[in-house]
Order: structure tokens, then C-alpha cells, then sequence
């Protein structure tokens, strides 16, 4: 394995360069850059919003300075909101390359395409004199999310990413698994595993959190597609998923930009606190993986039973496949046949295949969805609290 | 994928994933009609299930707990006969209903 070195000790296991919009109204102009850069380590990120929102501007900042990012092009309508001049200085003080382009006073749509054309390619051009340097397990960030979940899942996928884990976290690397509202039934189990009682009440404070919020929201995390799987309750469909986590203890609990301080197993509480505003906690798949990205995630493991495609801007997305059926019929976007499981195979096994495409990618293999060209990324409002002191017990 | 079809033939097509589970779980779609061994004994199928779907393992009560993992899932909306088909139209979440595209699961 190899990484980007970077000032704050972190290395990078990509070297991108993001174009980052601060509203929806620079969303179209961001995307031709990107588009028309020709480049496939060109990534489109963004905030759509015109209205201010602390937990937007810290997100972004940790995705534009996260490891694996290593330029950044930030493109402004003019009158939004969002504090461009606070993100380029926090940009600028990681040592990146970063520039800003505000639409209104570069002359509309044209001038300002051709001035991020510009800039993006001298950007490349920099980044691609950087050398990278060996880089070990514990210095990896990984995370791990489900979509399209079905009764396959908690027998095949879910428990191999469970095992990759735990040799993960054996070699010191920080694991986080998250969506607490797909952790609801899991709470008791899972507050047993922690490393202290005060995180323990900490993990079941945060499900009764998300159960209230998705009671108000008047829909728990279940899909239809679920129920077509087999999956028939919330509590059911999270006993599959909670075994992404592994068997390791449980070392803290974070909340989304919240860089775990070192390795170990993490859970990360993506809903929002206090009172229900701004809708569901994540709307979509990728709304988690990007918040798994700002925790510092290099790459995502996401497992599926019915048959997800999409990647992610910034980090690699590795697919593993729990349903054989699925992976017959979507095989060019899986990374892993999990599903072979049903068929005989051993958990060791998947689990270990899982573990070494792990490094593959770390050394720059790409995943079957960069290849494909997969970059999603969604990110909207949300409001948080700072950790409390018994999330992450001291060393 | 070379072990597919003739593991198949060998694989018992019900699994049980714990001891203390009153579901099991159909590792391969199964046929109406197909003979399967349904906790140690000798069982035709009364209708298909499609993978990844729940049956009962033996007759389960209404309102009793579905242990799947040996965790519960869910309470039994009405009772439900040994091999039956466990799924939305009798069993119910005990925390937030589940729904569909039609709507939710009426809990």
C-alpha cells in the first residue's frame, strides 16, 4: 500500500482534485468543469443549499481536506450563504492547493468554465508531481454502509465485512459502521460490546434517538425492495446489518466529521440532535457514505442484496454482493461475490477476499465502480451537538 | 462460480441460522410441491418461497416473538402453521411498521 502524504499526518490512499459548489446555482457550471476536464480524478462535490448550516460548512471542510483529496476548486454563485472565504482559508492552512471562483463576478457561465478548466488542469499538473509513500494498515480509515439490503445480507455479506474487520482492526486500522436508525433492536447487544458502560448508555441513548426521529418522520429505514427480499421489520433488517460490525469491541461512538483519534471500532450516530427538522437523517445510500467520507473513510465497503451500482466522489466504494442471484445478473458492478456463501463457500474466505481487495485498493487498484465511472455524492441539512466525553473513553 | 449448481444438490435449501430461531431462512428459491427437510424432518412445500424469505420452523403463536439470529424481529400478527411463510401479511414490527410501496404494513 501507498498514500499522498498530507501536513496533518494523514496519507491519502487517491489524489483528486475536488470541485467543491456552495449552492445549487454553481451545481451546473462545477459540472462542466469536472465533466469537461476529461480527467476521472476529478471530483464533483457540493452543498446545494442557500441557507446557512453549521454542520454543511464543517462537512465540507473535512471533505476538502480529506486524505484522499488533495486540490480543491471552489466554485460560488456570489450571494449564497455559505462561508466560501471561512472554507478556502481552513483548505488553504492543510497545505492544499485551492482556489475560488465566483460566478457572478467572473461573467457568467462561460468565463467561469474556462477559468475552472484552467485552474483544474494546473492543479493536476501539480498533484502529479507528488510522490506517494509506503503506507500500513494502521493508518487506513474504512468504512462500512449497506443499500438494498435483503434476506441474504445478514448471512453472507454483512458477517464477511464483519470478519474483514475484525483483522482490520486486529492490525490497528479504525473501522466505523453507522446508520443508527438501522441499528434500532440492536441497541442492548451492541451497548454490551463497548469499552466502557458510559459508552455503552452513550450507543443506547443514540438508537432511542434515531427510533424517536424516524417515529416522527413516520417511516423507519425499510425500502420496499427489503420486504421483496424477504426482509419483513425494521428490528430484522438491522440484526442483518449490525453484523457488518464484526466481533471487535466497540471503542466509540462519533458523530458525522468526527476523525476517530485512532484504531479500533466505531459507530458512527449519523442522526441528527434535537428536535426532527430537515426531514429523514439520510435521505439516500450515498448521503451515509459521504458521511462516512468526512469521518476520514478512504475507502467504503458497501454491501448489498438486491443490487446497488453506485461509488462515491473521493473515496473508492468496494460492492459486496450478498445475493448470488444479484451478482449473476449484476456481476460488472460487484466487487464480491458474497453471495457464494449460500452455495457452500466459507465466511473466512469471503472475509478474507474482502481484507485483501481492502489492500489492492490501498496500492491503487481502482473498484468496479470507479471503473464504471461512479462518483455520487449528496449532502443536505442537518444539525448536530459536539460528542460527549464518554464517546471516545481516553487511551 | 464452478461450485454453483452441484453444491446446490447437497445444500439443505432451509437454513437454520440459530439454535433457538422459530424461522428458517431459504438459502435457494424452493418449489411448491418440493420435498425439504424442515428441522430434521421430512417436509413438502405447501407453496414457492423465493430466496432470502422466512418460513416458520414450527407453528408459531399470534403475538408471539419471532427469534431470527436468536434475536427478535418481530411479534406474530396471527398465528401461523409449522413450513407457513413468515413475512409482511403476518408478522409486524415491535418498533417502527415496515412499508411498502401500497403502504405500511398496518401496525
Amino acid at each position: 500500500m501507498r498514500g499522498w502524504p498530507r501536513k496533518d499526518g494523514r496519507k491519502g490512499i487517491r489524489n483528486v482534485v475536488a470541485v467543491a459548489y456552495l449552492v445549487e446555482c454553481a451545481h451546473h457550471v462545477s459540472r462542466l468543469i469536472v465533466q469537461k476536464s476529461g480527467a476521472d480524478d476529478v471530483h464533483l462535490i457540493g452543498f446545494p443549499g442557500c441557507y446557512p448550516n453549521k454542520y454543511a460548512l464543517e462537512m465540507m471542510k473535512r471533505l476538502c481536506t480529506h486524505p484522499n483529496v488533495g486540490a480543491v476548486l471552489l466554485v460560488s454563485l456570489g450571494c449564497e450563504s455559505f462561508n466560501r472565504e471561512e472554507l478556502r482559508r481552513y483548505v488553504h492552512a492543510s497545505g492544499r492547493p485551492v482556489d475560488l471562483l465566483v460566478i457572478q463576478q467572473s461573467g457568467g457561465t462561460t468565463r467561469t468554465l474556462n477559468a475552472g478548466l484552467d485552474i483544474v488542469k494546473k492543479m493536476r499538473a501539480q498533484l502529479a508531481l507528488q510522490a506517494t509513500v509506503p503506507m500500513a494498515l494502521n493508518e487506513l480509515v474504512i468504512g462500512t454502509v449497506c443499500g438494498g439490503s435483503d434476506g441474504t445480507s445478514g448471512i453472507t455479506a454483512n458477517p464477511a465485512v464483519g470478519r474483514c474487520f475484525d483483522w482490520l482492526i486486529e492490525n490497528d486500522a479504525a473501522c466505523i459502521f453507522e446508520e443508527t436508525g438501522e441499528l434500532i433492536g440492536c441497541e442492548r447487544i451492541m451497548a454490551s460490546r463497548a469499552v466502557t458502560p458510559e459508552l455503552g448508555r452513550e450507543i443506547e441513548a443514540c438508537v432511542e434517538k434515531a427510533a424517536n426521529y424516524y417515529r416522527i418522520m413516520g417511516y423507519g429505514s425499510f425500502a420496499p425492495g427489503n420486504a421483496e427480499g424477504g426482509l419483513t421489520t425494521l428490528e430484522e433488517k438491522s440484526m442483518g446489518a449490525y453484523s457488518k460490525s464484526g466481533s471487535s469491541p466497540i471503542s466509540g461512538l462519533i458523530k458525522p466529521g468526527d476523525i476517530p483519534p485512532r484504531g479500533g471500532l466505531y459507530l458512527l450516530d449519523v442522526v441528527p440532535d434535537g428536535e426532527p427538522r430537515f426531514g429523514f437523517p439520510n435521505i439516500s445510500d450515498n448521503a451515509e457514505i459521504v458521511e462516512l467520507i468526512a469521518c476520514g473513510s478512504h475507502l467504503v465497503l458497501f454491501t448489498t442484496g438486491r443490487g446497488s451500482v453506485v461509488g462515491s466522489a473521493i473515496s473508492p466504494v468496494i460492492k459486496v454482493c450478498a445475493n448470488p442471484d444479484t451478482y449473476e445478473r449484476m456481476s460488472e458492478d460487484m466487487d464480491v461475490n458474497a453471495g457464494r456463501i449460500l452455495h457452500g463457500a466459507e465466511l473466512d474466505d469471503v472475509g478474507r477476499e474482502i481484507y485483501e481487495l481492502v489492500q489492492k485498493l490501498a496500492a491503487g487498484e481502482p473498484s468496479k465502480s470507479e471503473t464504471l465511472g461512479h462518483q455520487e455524492f449528496i449532502l443536505t441539512y442537518k444539525q448536530f451537538e459536539p460528542i460527549g466525553p464518554a464517546c471516545l473513553p481516553a487511551a | 462460480m464452478s461450485d454453483r449448481k452441484g453444491d446446490d444438490a447437497r445444500l439443505p435449501p432451509l437454513l437454520l441460522l440459530h439454535p433457538e430461531d422459530n424461522i428458517v431462512v431459504a438459502r435457494r428459491d424452493i418449489a411448491a410441491g418440493e420435498r425439504v427437510e424442515l428441522d430434521g424432518e421430512g417436509f413438502t412445500m405447501p407453496a414457492s418461497i423465493e430466496l432470502g424469505h422466512k418460513l416458520a420452523r414450527r407453528a408459531i403463536a399470534a403475538e408471539a416473538r419471532v427469534l431470527k439470529y436468536g434475536a427478535p424481529i418481530g411479534s406474530m400478527k396471527i398465528a401461523v402453521a409449522r413450513g407457513e411463510h413468515v413475512h409482511m401479511h403476518n408478522l409486524r414490527s415491535d418498533y417502527i411498521p415496515s412499508t411498502t410501496r401500497e403502504g405500511s404494513d398496518g401496525n
